[in-house]
């Protein structure tokens, strides 16, 4: 394709901003005027380095990667990684490769970022000392701090990107000391109060903060490896590791080389178009230094982006700088600031709250003459930061009771006050409160469809709280009520049915619908009170009235198909079954005629069943040692395994064993909608576990747990919920973690649309199964106890049960007649007509 | 009007259909809460698949419905008529009890053919 292009693109650096720069550039290139070349230092492409530190928490390099596989493999951008550009003849535009490639331009983009500014104390390069900025550099740090017995690591300067740091090296298990020159963590950004109540919490999370103290030299071992840190006062700090976070400089180099202006302490002088003092080169994000400042975060980067995309493809547009204030958790910690965060002196006043207790820290910057609102800075909770912003920036009006704003949100009064449409709730994909109104107003009433509509909440997450109360405030103003109710039959949400029949104890359909609800219900809210009973009682879920509340295909414990027949799935736990049963099955469906097919769970179904053979069919399933696979009901459907430490020379633990034990623990369990499983024996993850509602993963150590994935037509990543955990403490999380989602999802909604809607996310799922912060893992426990000890295989049962049996004939009044369904056949089986 | 014995009456679950046999013709009958008994065509018209009667039974306002286990249209138990399509219905047949047990007769008039 490239013959139509007339013009050529050069996009330096693949970095966050680089990347962004191409796709903002390729979406606005709409003719294709443009070829595009992007050169890039590391040999893999743009990842998100603000979500590095998940790198430790099990998220790989595709996860964090920025850069679709539409881009990479197609032939709209020539990617070029593992090289960099040495120098740019900028007279004959000219680029020079350090492979020894030329590559002529139009125009080049230089996005090379910044690397970080290691302070020459002495022994700073021994070994075991690393920066924090790169995958490579997290490899090295994960490489060395897992090598024989280091257990400790210090991590020099208490910033952002340094208390970062500290997160991960405490997540590979080290002890942690940081150390800061300034006497409390980010003087800047947070000012006294706000630094020291920060410092508070660092201490709480078990990192060792020293604070006013700089830092004498390193001291070896025998083998040339980093022992201690000697500080100035004399103290000696013993260390395995050492992590520089001291700041960054702009990687300005190659504009050193070719004679374009740098500033005195670096960065790549641009003017407000983003041009450099050379036509044809632009700079962008942490290398360029505008109007006197280089950002060292990502949004004003992106802002860049964006004006120079709009200014190659022939729209004007300018950068004025960006608004520093930011939102973002540090250690698990909620902090922000915005505006003049750190004003101190004549003309400011300041309104602040201070709680040593709750560890909170709010101050509000005022400016003395007028009152107005000018900056402020939040610690230990952020509520309200989006507005307080908004009134800084003068894009929203200043409210009389302002100082209220002071307190945190759990005691102060509800907010009542609207965010105008121009402040900006997710910054990581500059989505606007108006344009969330907007998709309100489209139809948006559920929040998974507004994250999925505007793309806010789905980079970070830190604004989903604000979306959340945003959605509720706007469908209450629109008149909108929000109902929870399930159908015209009940008023109530699934949640509500499940916690009123959980309390009265109800057992039939005729008191739920009687005491809570109106008519004779419907095909949605009988599966459901069918389900919610079955979760609760576990009994058999034809008995009593419960047979009129079930969906064809647990009416008849088969699942029902386009022709009227069913197909048939005995339960094979783990995928692990034996030659006899195989041939058992094999058996079985040459006398009745059956489809087979293997499924994507590791097991055998068996089509074309129909419904006067399903008990004869069944019985010999059962005869042959099986019982039933729950396929036809929403429940657990299966653990799928790969073959681990059993046979593979890789595996670490027996997944096969650990899928038998899951698959039994939960076989039976009746849920909002299906469940899966997988267990994979070591970390090349063969039984994709990653893509299931419960995946686990083999380590050395013992079990990470994953949750909420999903394959489907929305695949959803799983997200570690915890690592090296006991068999006995994956069997405790995983009781609790289905039976609180048994309780609280929607009727029909899967673990990842319900995970997407859970207040508080990861961090509140983990607490509710790890820390019982709702204190009910005493009663989910005893819910999925309840339900393992009354287990009984339902095709049994039913094989027992002689009035049940009855229902398995085509005509009632005529035993012997039969429809035939016509069928054809192919690949040498027979499948309907 | 020529009637076929279906099933005895105390063996109908209440809110669930059997399906039986008349004259050649598929025919699924239900017994309702009030403990009415109905029935219509088992042969769902949007398949040509009998099922109708393994359907779930509801009420939709005060209109008694069964819906089909294939694709979930609704029908009302009493008129045949389809709630989600007013272009399709089921034909509805007549039913008596005598002796404890049900007995279902062909609709009259006559049934149209269907399509």
């Amino acid at each position: 394709m490239s013959a139509e292009h007339t013009r050529h693109l050069l996009v330096v650096g693949n970095g966050m901003v680089g990347q962004r720069f191409v796709d903002e550039f390729v979406a606005a290139d709409v003719d294709g005027t443009w070829s595009v070349t992007v050169v890039g230092e590391e040999p893999r492409p743009a990842y998100d380095r603000v979500a590095l530190s998940s790198w430790f928490d099990g998220r790989t390099e595709l996860d964090l990667r920025l850069v679709s596989d539409r881009l990479l493999d197609g032939d709209r951008v020539d990617y070029r990684l593992g090289v960099r550009v040495e120098h740019l003849d900028t007279s004959d535009r000219v680029a020079r490769l350090d492979d020894g490639a030329a590559i002529s331009y139009d125009e080049v983009v230089i996005a090379t970022g910044s690397s970080p500014f290691v302070p020459p104390i002495p022994g700073h390069d021994l070994r075991g000392t690393f920066v924090y900025r790169t995958l490579d550099d997290l490899e090295a740090i994960k490489h060395w701090a897992e090598t024989n017995g280091r257990t400790s690591g210090i991590v020099i300067g208490g910033g952002l990107l340094g208390l970062e740091a500290a997160n991960a090296l405490r997540n590979l298990g080290l002890d942690v000391d940081v150390v800061e020159m300034a006497p409390y963590p980010m003087p800047q950004q947070l000012g006294e109060g706000g630094g020291r109540m920060l410092a508070r919490w660092v201490a709480s999370l078990g990192v060792r903060l020293h604070c006013g103290v700089t830092s004498d030299r390193f001291v070896a071992d025998d083998d040339g490896a980093v022992r201690a840190l000697r500080l100035a006062d004399g103290r000696e700090l013993p260390t395995d590791l050492v992590v520089f976070s001291a700041g960054v400089r702009p990687r300005d180099e190659l504009a050193r080389a070719s004679g374009i202006e740098v500033g005195e302490r670096g960065g790549i002088v641009v003017d407000d178009t983003l041009r450099t003092t050379h036509s044809n080169v632009w700079a962008i994000g942490e290398v360029a230094l505008h109007r006197g400042r280089v950002y060292g975060l990502v949004a004003p980067g992106y802002e860049m982006a964006r004006v120079v995309a709009q200014q190659l493809t022939g729209d004007d547009a300018i950068y004025e700088g960006s608004d520093l204030s930011t939102k973002l958790k540090l250690l698990g910690v909620d902090v922000a600031c915005f505006g003049r965060a750190n004003a101190h002196g004549d003309g400011v006043d300041e309104i602040v709250y201070h709680d040593p207790i709750g560890k909170i820290f709010r101050r509000l910057v005022l400016d003395e003459a007028t009152g107005a609102l000018i900056g402020g800075a939040l610690v230990g909770d952020t509520s309200g930061y989006e507005l307080l912003t908004a009134i800084t920036l003068g894009r929203a009006v200043q409210p009389d009771d302002l100082p209220a704003y002071v307190l945190p949100s759990a005691v102060r009064p509800p907010d009542e006050g609207a965010l105008p449409d121009a402040v900006q709730l997710c910054s990581c994909n500059a989505v606007s409160v108006g344009a969330i109104r907007e998709a309100i107003g489209d139809g948006c009433a559920k929040l998974g469809d507004l994250k999925d509509t505007t793309g806010a909440g789905t980079s970070c997450g830190g604004c989903v709280p604000a979306l959340t109360t945003l959605l509720r405030n706007e469908l209450t103003a629109a008149g909108v009520e929000v109902s929870n109710a399930l159908c015209e039959h009940f008023d109530h949400s699934r949640q509500q049915l499940f916690d009123l029949v959980r309390f009265h104890r109800y057992s039939t359909w005729a008191e739920v619908v009687a005491n809570h609800g109106s008519g004779n219900g419907c095909e949605i809210c009988r599966p459901t009170v069918a389900s919610i009973l079955a979760s609760l009682s576990n009994g058999y879920i034809l008995g009593g009235d419960q047979v009129t509340l079930q969906d064809t295909n647990d009416l008849h414990l088969a699942n029902m198909q386009r022709d009227g027949t069913y197909s048939v799935v005995p339960r094979v736990p783990g995928g692990e079954i034996t030659p006899d049963q195989l041939i058992a099955l094999g058996q079985i469906a040459k006398d009745y005629d059956l489809y087979t097919k293997i499924t994507g769970g590791q097991r055998i179904d068996l089509f074309g069943a129909r419904l006067q053979d399903l008990p004869a069919i069944w019985q010999r399933v059962i005869d042959a040692g099986m019982e039933s696979g729950h396929a036809y009901g929403k429940a657990l459907r299966t653990v799928k395994s790969c073959v681990g430490s059993t046979w593979c020379r890789y595996g670490v633990q027996d997944s096969v064993g650990m899928a038998i034990l899951l698959e039994r623990r939960y076989r039976g369990l009746r849920s909002p909608h299906k469940v899966k499983m997988g267990v994979s024996g070591c970390t090349r993850e063969c039984a994709e576990a990653q893509s299931k509602d419960v995946g686990v993963i083999a380590t050395e150590q013992g079990w990470n747990l994953y949750v909420c994935g999903n394959g489907g037509r929305s695949p959803r990543h799983a997200d570690l919920l915890a690592s090296d955990l006991t068999d006995d403490e994956l069997v405790r999380a995983i009781d609790r973690f289905l039976m609180f989602y048994i309780r609280t999802a929607d009727r029909l909604q899967r673990t990842s649309s319900w995970f997407d809607e859970l207040d508080g996310g990861l961090d509140h799922l983990r607490a509710v199964v790890f820390d019982d912060v709702l204190g009910i893992a005493g009663e989910l426990e005893d819910d999925m106890r309840r339900h393992i000890d009354t287990y009984e295989c339902e095709w049994k049962a039913t094989l027992d049960d002689p009035e049940r049996l009855a229902h398995f004939v085509e005509f009632v009044n005529a035993p012997d007649a039969t429809t035939v369904p016509a069928k054809v056949e192919i690949r040498g089986q027979r499948v309907p007509a | 009007m020529s009637w076929t014995d279906v099933i005895a009456v105390d063996r109908l679950t209440v809110d669930r259909g059997v399906a039986a046999l008349v004259d050649g013709d598929a025919v699924a009958v239900f017994r309702l809460g009030n403990d009415d008994i109905v029935a219509i065509d088992h042969v769902d018209p949007f398949t040509g698949v009998g099922v109708l009667a393994r359907g779930l039974v509801g009420s939709v306002g005060d209109r008694d419905v069964v819906v089909s286990p294939l694709h979930k249209q609704r029908f009302d138990l009493r008129t045949g008529e389809c709630l989600d399509d007013p272009t399709r219905s089921v034909r509805t047949w007549s039913v008596s009890v005598a002796d404890g047990t049900v007995r279902v007769a062909p609709p009259t008039p006559q049934r149209e053919s269907a399509a």
